[in-house]
């Protein structure tokens, strides 16, 4: 007994001064992080010129900005810049080779990392490498291409409002999708018009706000929250009756967390479905199903007693 | 007599045509399944639509011809003793029927409908219809409904309104069928409903 509030005692203090020092870690880096904020966190930077000696103000390139409060409000957000990049960065102009730096893969650090076993890491990059985008594209397509290193920050597992999430998972794919700036980063070919493309979607807009590309486009599997494993087109989901019935889909993918507890409330099926829309096919109700039944039987069996009496009576 | 004039007969034929069609899909589109389907999903939204619009446009000229000509006057009742008239009507369908008794409102030129018809027809045509119709305006339009009804979800009030709808208008079919063959003979309404004679 005694042992066991010592050991809580150490327990909980250790864990105090570790909060501690993840607060002074933030606000110790926001002031290394802030210099490079200072040029790569507003549209124009300026600089003291020693040639022409004077000072002169420049125009950033647009693609070279990190938006700080998205950067502090991240998965990462406690990083140093130079945790990642290199640290002669911190020198300006930048040496040109510098634009050469191999960057860390997730992998790199989160491989066999204990404390985020229940990421499964390992099973998500098993599945990334089996997906359309790695296995044409091998090298260029990176996990960075869909997780924004200074702003990707978990949501289908925590946040939720599930509608926030659907458009934050989906505005991933769009970012190539509906922009061909970034998808030729990968291919030289135009984008397909995603409008057009899932012109067989009828009511799209709703659909796209309320089901994510990845329910469509991946092969779910259970050890893995976010299914990573995007198949070819001529894979996804058509059959509408997928999602549409009382075996839906969508619990196995976008409603993966509510799913246990909430297959069943107040008779309606899938109910979890039901905190953010409403799904056809998928949300009918246990309870009206057996009384309208009963009642329609009632009414039918009604008929047939009169029609008899007014046969045999006649 | 002459009592079903052809835009009747024509409005009834379409109406009952795209009701049946209308609950055939509707009903898959409620018990649609991985493993068995009576029609595939997006076909069954396609001709429901398609028939659902049909049947709207059919049902708003039936109210124009409703209001513009004579057989509107079928579907008026003075409130006053229709309690009393439906009661008897139906006493008659439960217990006067099987006694080979007079039928107590029998058709006549002034008189195209019982008691009984007369306030279901009103219900039907003037209450249910209107309600199925809007709402089902609103499940083709879903972008437009409002997110929060009632502090319900806009689009689940609005869908159970017109799965209710529906479930109580195929009741009536089902009930006002049955009743059609009690005429003369058992298929001589539903003859007056095609040459327009009784
Ligand atoms: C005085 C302004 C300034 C400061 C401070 C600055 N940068 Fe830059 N940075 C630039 C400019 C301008 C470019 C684009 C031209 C270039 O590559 O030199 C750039 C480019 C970059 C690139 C892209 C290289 C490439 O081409 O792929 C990275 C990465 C980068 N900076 C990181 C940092 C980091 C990390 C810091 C802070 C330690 C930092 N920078 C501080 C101005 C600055
Ligand atoms: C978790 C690691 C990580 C941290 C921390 C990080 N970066 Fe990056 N950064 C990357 C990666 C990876 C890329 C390359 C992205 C790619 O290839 O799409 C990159 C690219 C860049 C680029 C070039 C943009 C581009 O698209 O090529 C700039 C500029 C940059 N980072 C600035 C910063 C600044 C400023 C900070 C700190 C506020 C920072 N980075 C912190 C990983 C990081
Ligand atoms: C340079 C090493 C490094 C790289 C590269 C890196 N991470 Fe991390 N990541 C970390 C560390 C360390 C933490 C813990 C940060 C903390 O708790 O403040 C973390 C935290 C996370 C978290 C958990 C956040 C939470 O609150 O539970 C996720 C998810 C994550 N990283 C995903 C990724 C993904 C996806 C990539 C690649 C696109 C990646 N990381 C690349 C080091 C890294
Ligand atoms: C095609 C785009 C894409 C690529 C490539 C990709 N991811 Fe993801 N990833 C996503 C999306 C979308 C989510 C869901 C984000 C959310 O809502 O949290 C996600 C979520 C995650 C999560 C959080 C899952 C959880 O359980 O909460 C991890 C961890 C992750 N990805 C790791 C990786 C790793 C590692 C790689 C590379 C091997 C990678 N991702 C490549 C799109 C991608
Ligand atoms: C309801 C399921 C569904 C959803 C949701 C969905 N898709 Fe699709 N998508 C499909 C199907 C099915 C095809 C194949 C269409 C065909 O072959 O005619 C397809 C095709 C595609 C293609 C291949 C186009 C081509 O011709 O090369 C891309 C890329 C794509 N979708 C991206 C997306 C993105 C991005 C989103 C999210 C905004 C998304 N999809 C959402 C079902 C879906
Ligand atoms: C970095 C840009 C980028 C991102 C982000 C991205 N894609 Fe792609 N995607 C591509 C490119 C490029 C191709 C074309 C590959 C090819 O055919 O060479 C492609 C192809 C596809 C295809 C078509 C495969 C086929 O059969 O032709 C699908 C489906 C698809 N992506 C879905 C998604 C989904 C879902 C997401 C979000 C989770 C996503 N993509 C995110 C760039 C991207
Ligand atoms: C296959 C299905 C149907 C059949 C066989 C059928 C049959 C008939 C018959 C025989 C009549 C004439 C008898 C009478 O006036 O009561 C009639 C009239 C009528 N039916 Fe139907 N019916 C069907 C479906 C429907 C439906 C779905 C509705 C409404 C939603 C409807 C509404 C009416 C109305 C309002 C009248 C009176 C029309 C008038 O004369 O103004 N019927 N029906």
């Amino acid at each position: 007994m005694k042992q066991l509030i010592i050991f809580n005692l150490i327990f909980t203090i250790s864990i105090l001064t570790f909060g501690q020092d993840y607060i002074t870690e933030v606000v110790e880096h926001s002031e290394e992080n802030s210099k490079c904020f200072y040029c790569h966190g507003s549209p124009t930077y300026s600089y003291y010129n020693d040639v022409l000696e004077r000072k002169v103000t420049k125009r950033m390139n647009p693609y070279f900005l990190v938006d700080s409060n998205l950067y502090y409000d991240q998965n990462h957000k406690s990083f140093d810049c130079i945790d990642c990049h290199a640290y002669e960065f911190r020198e300006f102009p930048h040496d040109n080779t510098l634009q050469m730096e191999p960057m860390p893969t997730c992998l790199d650090c989160h491989e066999g990392d204990e404390a985020m076993a229940h990421y499964n890491f390992e099973s998500i990059n098993d599945e990334f490498h089996e997906s359309v985008h790695s296995t044409k594209h091998s090298d260029e397509f990176t996990c960075w291409m869909c997780h924004n290193p200074h702003s990707y920050k978990i949501n289908a597992r925590n946040n939720k409002n599930v509608k926030e999430t659907i458009i934050y998972d989906n505005n991933i794919c769009l970012s190539c999708h509906a922009d061909i700036n970034k998808y030729q980063l990968i291919s030289p070919k135009v984008n397909p018009n995603v409008i057009d493309m899932h012109d067989w979607l009828p009511n799209q807009l709703e659909h796209f706000a309320h089901v994510r590309c990845i329910e469509c486009h991946t092969h779910t599997s259970d050890n893995v929250m976010v299914a990573h494993h995007i198949q070819t087109k001529d894979k996804a989901v058509k059959k509408c009756v997928e999602c549409h019935s009382s075996s839906s889909t969508l619990m196995a993918s976008l409603y993966k967390f509510q799913a246990q507890e909430n297959r069943r409330k107040y008779g309606f099926f899938n109910a979890a479905i039901l905190s953010d829309t409403y799904l056809i096919g998928a949300n009918r109700n246990l309870y009206l199903n057996i009384l309208s039944g009963v009642i329609f039987g009632t009414i039918l069996l009604i008929i047939l007693i009169h029609a008899l009496l007014r046969i045999l009576l006649k | 007599m002459y009592l079903y004039p052809l835009w009747v007969r024509l409005w009834h034929l379409i109406n009952a045509l795209m009701f049946l069609i209308l609950i055939v899909t509707g009903l898959s589109l409620q018990y649609s399944s991985v493993e068995y389907t009576i029609i595939p999903f997006n076909y069954a939204v396609s001709i429901h639509n398609i028939t659902g619009i049909i049947l709207a446009v059919g049902y708003v000229l039936y109210l124009f011809a409703n209001r513009f000509t004579s057989n509107g006057q079928y579907y008026q009742f003075p409130i006053k003793g229709m309690a009393g008239r439906v009661w008897k009507q139906a006493r008659y369908y439960a217990y006067g029927i099987f006694k080979n008794e007079d039928a107590p409102f029998p058709v006549a030129i002034g008189r195209k409908f019982n008691p009984l018809q007369k306030i279901s027809y009103v219900f039907v045509m003037y209450f249910f219809m209107p309600i199925i119709i809007i709402t089902g305006i609103g499940l083709f339009f879903p972008d437009l409904l409002p997110d929060k009804i009632f502090g319900m979800l806009g689009l689940h009030l609005i869908d159970l309104l017109h799965i209710f709808m529906g479930f109580i208008l195929s009741v009536f079919m089902v009930v006002h069928i049955y009743f059609c063959t009690i005429g003369s003979t058992p298929l001589s309404n539903f003859k007056s409903m095609i040459n327009g004679w009784h």
